[in-house]
């Protein structure tokens, strides 16, 4: 578990490391060399784009390179809440993450203060999943899937400030 | 509940075992190596030529969205992550949907079923900014955009990261 206030940026970007999380965030070339292609575009090595992209998620500042899968394409999937007693958090949490179908999970501030989302490959198997889980930790999980999705995915426009934050 | 359902749609069916082998192999993210397409073929024993144009068939049918650097935005200085969500009658559900979908400071924007009592609202978007003053200043501009059409309103702020990983297929039957 990582606790968020504990993951503050502690080295600034580097211009290449910007460029390459501005311009390549849905662009990365489906090229026999994509580091190479990009490399060339940017002017630079192909060892230089690597270690870049490495040291990005060494840092966690990208949690990792590479397809991002459209919801409910492959799978079904449900955003599920829970309203848990603050005391128990930890203890459902445990729970609840040692489903390898949970992929992300959120403690929110709200009555409904578990949030999470589950993936599995189809409608049974989510099911079970959701029904197992009351069983577990005797909590009913709300579940709210995905009716329409309306984001345009350009992937997400990161504003440097002046003095790059 | 009954309109409101799974929108499932069967593009799924559509992908022999070779692309589930594919996806496995590359959900976690693309080997950092000058090759990673040649280095995920030779580990699955395919040829590179074939796993590249199953990749880029993914992405013409919308199984693969993109493929990039996935962005840490809590990481990267953005606190706020406030997942905004909003009460708006179904018949203007899908226009206002498209619209707030369309805002850059929205990252995913859903329409989901309501849950009555216990959770009224329908229509959920994610607003990230540096901090919750930027994100309640974005929220009150969509608030603006909805005007009468919007019901009610809140935030959920996240206060703890309790798990984050990639999607990850278990178990194809």
């Amino acid at each position: 578990m990582q606790k968020e206030s504990s993951n503050t940026i502690k080295k600034p970007l580097s211009d290449l490391q910007k460029k390459l999380l501005n311009d390549f965030q849905h662009g990365l070339p489906l090229t026999p060399t994509p580091y190479l292609d990009i490399a060339k575009e940017l002017g630079v090595t192909e060892d230089e784009v690597l270690n870049a992209l490495t040291e990005l998620q060494e840092s966690k500042m990208v949690s990792r390179v590479g397809a991002v899968f459209r919801p409910n394409r492959i799978g079904v999937s449900t955003l599920a809440a829970m309203s848990v007693p603050s005391e128990r958090i930890n203890e459902v949490a445990a729970i609840v993450n040692a489903y390898p179908q949970v992929n992300h999970n959120y403690e929110r501030e709200h009555v409904f203060n578990m949030w999470f989302v589950i993936t599995a490959s189809d409608n049974d198997q989510l099911d079970s999943v959701l029904k197992d889980m009351e069983l577990k930790t005797g909590l009913s999980p709300m579940s709210l899937p995905m009716v329409e999705d309306y984001h345009i995915d350009l992937g997400f426009p990161l504003q440097w400030g002046e003095e790059s934050a | 509940m009954s309109e409101l359902n799974i929108k499932y749609d069967n593009d799924a069916l559509l992908l022999d075992d070779v692309d589930y082998r594919i996806i496995h192999a590359t959900q976690k993210g693309l080997p950092r190596t000058p090759q990673p397409y040649h280095f995920i073929a030779s580990e699955l024993e395919l040829d590179a030529g074939d796993v590249m144009q199953r990749i880029q068939r993914m992405q013409d049918i919308g199984v693969i969205r993109r493929i990039g650097a996935v962005p840490n935005h809590y990481a990267l200085g953005f606190h706020g992550n406030g997942m905004t969500v909003w009460d708006v009658p179904d018949e203007y559900a899908h226009d206002v949907g498209a619209q707030v979908g369309a805002l850059d400071f929205v990252s995913h924007c859903y329409l989901r079923p309501r849950h009555l009592p216990d959770w009224p609202y329908n229509l959920f978007a994610m607003v990230h900014g540096r901090d919750r003053d930027e994100v309640n200043a974005k929220m009150e501009n969509i608030s603006e955009l909805l005007g009468s059409q919007c019901r009610g309103h809140s935030v959920l702020y996240s206060s703890r990261i309790l798990k984050k990983t990639g999607l990850r297929i278990t178990e194809r039957r």
